[in-house]
C-alpha cells in the first residue's frame, strides 16, 4: 500500500535547562493514502507535538518520518519550506490567518509562494471559496469573519493548491457544534473528492465520529489504532 | 516570474502591515523626517555660509590662482619681482580665465597729518582688478581708479577713520624701492572703500600700478599676478598649462596660498558629518525599536508564514521592505520638507541685527543658503543605506523563529 506518511521509531523530548520532559515515545506508524485519520487523547498526550513532527514544523529526538516520501528529519530549513509548501497543509486550532489579507489573498498565499501565475490564482481561490461556502465574503478581512467562516478560510488555504497531506490541529476546537459539523462535512468532501490525506488532532467527538481510523495517544505513546470503515 | 510574484506579496504585506499600527507609522515616519529635514536643512546652510566665507576670502585679493617668483610668498618684499613672460600671458588668454591682473605689492606706511599706521600697498589695473577682487566695487564714496597711471589712493573706511582723514586730503605713502631706499610720495585720497571683514579696510591700501613701479623703483616689474577662473574646484588644467608655460615661477591655487580656507571647508564637512551621525543615531534607534516591537508582534504571523512554507529569506526580506518603504516615504517627506523651507530662504537669510556678533566667527550677516548635491546625495544615501543596514538586525530576528515555537507564542 502507499503510504503517504511513515513514522518509524520516533521519539521526542523536550530539554528546559536540566529538566526533560518525553512528548512521544517510540512511535510507529504508516498513514496511506487518502486516509482520515484522528489522533485523540488528552491534553499532553503529544497529539499536536506529532502533528508539528510530521509538518516538519518540529525535529524529532530520535526515529524516522517520512511524508511523501521525503525524509522530514533530515531535510534543511529551506527543503523543509518547500516541502510544506508543495506537499503539505496546516488548519490551525486558532485558523491563523493573515489579519492584512481578504479571505480571497489568504486563500491565494500559497499559491502565490508557489508562483502560481495571478489568473489561474484567482480562478482557483473562487472556485475553493465557493466549495466553501465563502461566495460574497471574499474581500473581507479575517476580522470581519466569524470564527466558523475563518476556519473555512484556512481550509480553503489549506487544499487549494491541492496537498498530499493536510494537518489539522483541533480544527473545531473554537467552533459551535453546527458549524463544526459543517466544516467536517467540507473537510469529508475534500477527502473523498480532491484525495487528500487528512489527519486530525482533536479532543472533539464529532470530529473522531466522521474518522476512518482513529488513533489514541496517552503519555506519548499509541495505545489504540483502530481503523472503522 | 515567480520573484516577480513574491515581489509583489511581500510589498503588499509589508505596505499593509506597515499601516496596521498607523500611528506607530506616522510617529517614526515623522520622526524620521524631521531628520532628514534638519540634516539637509542644517547642511544648506552651513555650506551657504562656508561658501560665501570662500567666495569673500577669494575675492580678497587672494584669487583662483597667484603667481609670484619663488620665495615670494615666504618674504614678500620688493626684491621678488618679475615681468610676467609671453608664454604665460599666452597661458592665461585661455577661456577657463575669466579675468586676470598683475599687482605690485609692497609693506609700507602710511601717514595722515596726525596718524601712521603698517599697511600693504598695492599697485593694481583697475579694470582687470573687475571680477577678480573685492576692490572695484568696494569703493561707496569718492571715485575707483581709472588707470595703472591714476595719481590717487584708495583708502579703507577704518584706516580713514584711524588716521582721522577722509575723502579729498593728502596722505604719505612711505616703503622700501627696488634700491633698498626708501621710496615716499604723496596722494590724495581719491576713494573710501568699505568691506568685510573689516580688517581689510585697516591693512590694505590700493594705487595704480604704474604709479606704484615708479614710487617703488621697478620699472615695469611685479610681485604678484591673479588670477580667477570659472571654476574654483577645476584648475588643474590651466596650473599645468601655466607651470609648464612658465616653469621658473611660483604657480599655486588657492588651496596652497590660503591652507585656512581648506581646513575651514574640511571643518565644515567635518560638522556636518558629525551633525547627520549624531541624527541617524537618534533616529536608527527608533527604527530599530519600532520593527522590533513589529517583529516581536507578529512572532506568530512568522511562524505562520514559515508553516505555509514561505523560505527564511522572504521573512528577512518582508521587514526589509518595510524599513524601506518606511525610509522611502520619509526621505521623500523630509526631502520636500528641506526645500520648503530653504527655497523661500535662497533670497538670503538676514542675520544684520547680529552683524558685529557675526562677523567675530566670521560669518556674514546675510547667509545664502546652497543646495550642494553632495551634501543631498549624502545625507539620502546615508538615511536609506544605514536605515537599511539597522533593519537587518529585527528582519533576521524575524526569519531565525523555530515555526512551531512561533506559532505557539503568545
Amino acid at each position: 500500500m502507499d503510504h503517504t506518511v511513515v513514522l518509524r521509531n520516533v521519539s521526542k523530548i523536550y530539554r528546559q535547562n536540566s529538566l526533560a520532559v518525553t512528548a512521544l515515545t517510540d512511535i510507529n506508524l504508516d498513514i496511506p493514502k487518502k486516509d482520515f485519520a484522528c489522533l485523540s487523547g488528552p491534553s499532553g498526550s503529544g497529539k499536536s507535538t506529532l502533528l508539528n513532527l510530521i509538518g516538519g514544523l518540529d525535529k524529532p529526538s530520535t526515529g524516522e518520518i517520512t511524508v511523501d516520501g521525503q525524509r522530514v528529519d533530515q531535510l534543511s530549513k529551506s527543503e523543509l519550506a518547500q516541502l510544506r509548501l508543495r506537499r503539505i497543509g496546516f488548519v490551525f486550532q486558532a485558523y491563523n490567518l493573515i489579519p492584512v489579507l481578504t479571505a480571497r489573498e489568504n486563500i491565494e498565499f500559497v499559491m502565490q509562494l508557489q508562483g502560481v501565475p495571478a489568473t489561474e490564482r484567482s480562478d482557483k481561490a473562487m472556485e475553493i471559496i465557493k466549495e466553501v461556502g465563502l461566495d460574497g465574503l471574499e474581500n473581507r478581512r479575517p476580522g470581519e469573519l466569524s470564527g466558523g467562516q475563518q476556519q473555512r478560510v484556512a481550509v480553503a488555504r489549506a487544499i487549494v493548491s491541492e496537498p498530499s497531506l493536510v494537518l489539522a490541529d483541533e480544527p473545531t476546537a473554537n467552533l459551535d457544534s453546527k458549524t463544526a459539523q459543517a466544516l467536517m462535512e467540507l473537510l469529508v468532501h475534500m477527502n473523498t473528492e480532491h484525495n487528500v490525506t487528512f489527519i486530525f488532532s482533536t479532543h472533539d467527538k464529532l470530529v473522531m465520529d466522521f474518522s476512518r481510523r482513529l488513533i489514541k495517544l496517552h503519555d506519548g505513546r499509541i495505545v489504540e489504532d483502530v481503523r472503522r470503515e | 516570474m515567480r520573484s516577480e510574484r513574491m515581489t509583489s506579496l511581500l510589498w503588499t504585506l509589508a505596505w499593509r502591515n506597515l499601516w496596521r499600527h498607523t500611528r506607530r507609522t506616522l510617529m517614526i515616519l515623522f520622526a524620521f523626517a524631521l531628520g532628514v529635514w534638519s540634516m539637509i536643512v542644517i547642511a544648506a546652510i552651513t555650506r551657504g555660509s562656508m561658501e560665501q566665507q570662500l567666495d569673500k576670502a577669494i575675492l580678497n585679493l587672494t584669487g583662483h590662482i597667484q603667481i609670484h617668483v619663488a620665495g615670494f610668498r615666504d618674504d614678500p618684499v620688493i626684491e621678488h619681482q618679475y615681468t610676467l613672460s609671453p608664454a604665460a600671458e599666452t597661458a592665461l588668454s585661455g577661456k577657463e580665465v575669466t579675468a586676470w591682473a598683475r599687482r605690485v605689492r609692497a609693506p609700507g606706511v602710511i601717514a595722515s597729518e596726525r596718524e601712521s599706521a603698517g599697511i600693504t600697498l598695492v599697485g593694481i589695473e583697475p579694470e582687470q582688478e573687475r571680477g577678480l577682487s573685492f576692490i572695484a566695487t568696494a569703493v561707496t564714496e569718492g571715485r575707483y581708479l581709472d588707470s595703472p597711471d591714476d595719481q590717487g589712493l584708495l583708502l579703507g573706511r577704518k584706516l580713514a577713520e584711524r588716521l582721522e582723514t577722509g575723502l579729498g586730503r593728502r596722505v604719505v605713502l612711505m616703503s622700501q624701492d627696488a634700491n633698498n631706499k626708501v621710496g615716499d610720495r604723496g596722494f590724495r585720497v581719491v576713494g573710501i572703500f568699505d568691506t568685510q571683514p573689516r580688517q581689510m579696510e585697516e591693512a590694505y591700501v590700493f594705487i595704480g600700478r604704474r604709479t606704484a613701479q615708479k614710487m617703488l623703483k621697478l620699472d615695469d616689474t611685479i610681485n604678484e599676478v591673479a588670477v580667477m577662473t570659472g571654476n574654483r574646484d577645476r584648475l588643474e588644467p590651466l596650473l599645468v598649462g601655466l607651470r609648464a608655460a612658465a616653469p621658473a615661477y611660483d604657480i599655486e591655487p588657492w588651496t596652497v596660498i590660503e591652507p585656512l580656507l581648506v581646513l575651514t571647508q574640511k571643518i565644515t564637512d567635518a560638522i556636518l558629518f558629525i551633525w547627520y551621525a549624531i541624527v541617524f543615531a537618534a533616529m536608527s534607534f527608533g527604527l530599530i525599536n519600532t520593527l522590533l516591537m513589529a517583529v516581536f508582534e507578529r512572532t506568530r504571523e512568522f511562524g505562520l508564514f514559515q508553516s505555509l512554507g514561505m523560505p527564511p529569506r522572504f521573512i528577512l526580506g518582508q521587514v526589509l521592505v518595510e524599513s524601506l518603504i518606511l525610509l522611502a516615504l520619509a526621505l521623500a517627506l523630509g526631502n520636500l520638507a528641506a526645500w520648503a523651507t530653504i527655497a523661500p530662504l535662497m533670497g538670503g537669510i538676514d542675520l544684520t541685527s547680529v552683524a558685529e556678533g557675526m562677523e567675530l566667527i566670521g560669518v556674514a550677516p546675510v547667509i545664502y543658503p546652497a543646495w550642494s548635491i553632495n551634501d543631498l546625495v549624502a545625507a539620502n544615501l546615508l538615511v536609506f543605506v544605514l536605515g537599511l543596514t539597522a533593519s537587518l538586525y529585527p528582519a533576521w530576528r524575524a526569519s531565525r523563529h523555530v515555526p512551531v515555537e512561533a506559532l505557539t507564542r503568545i
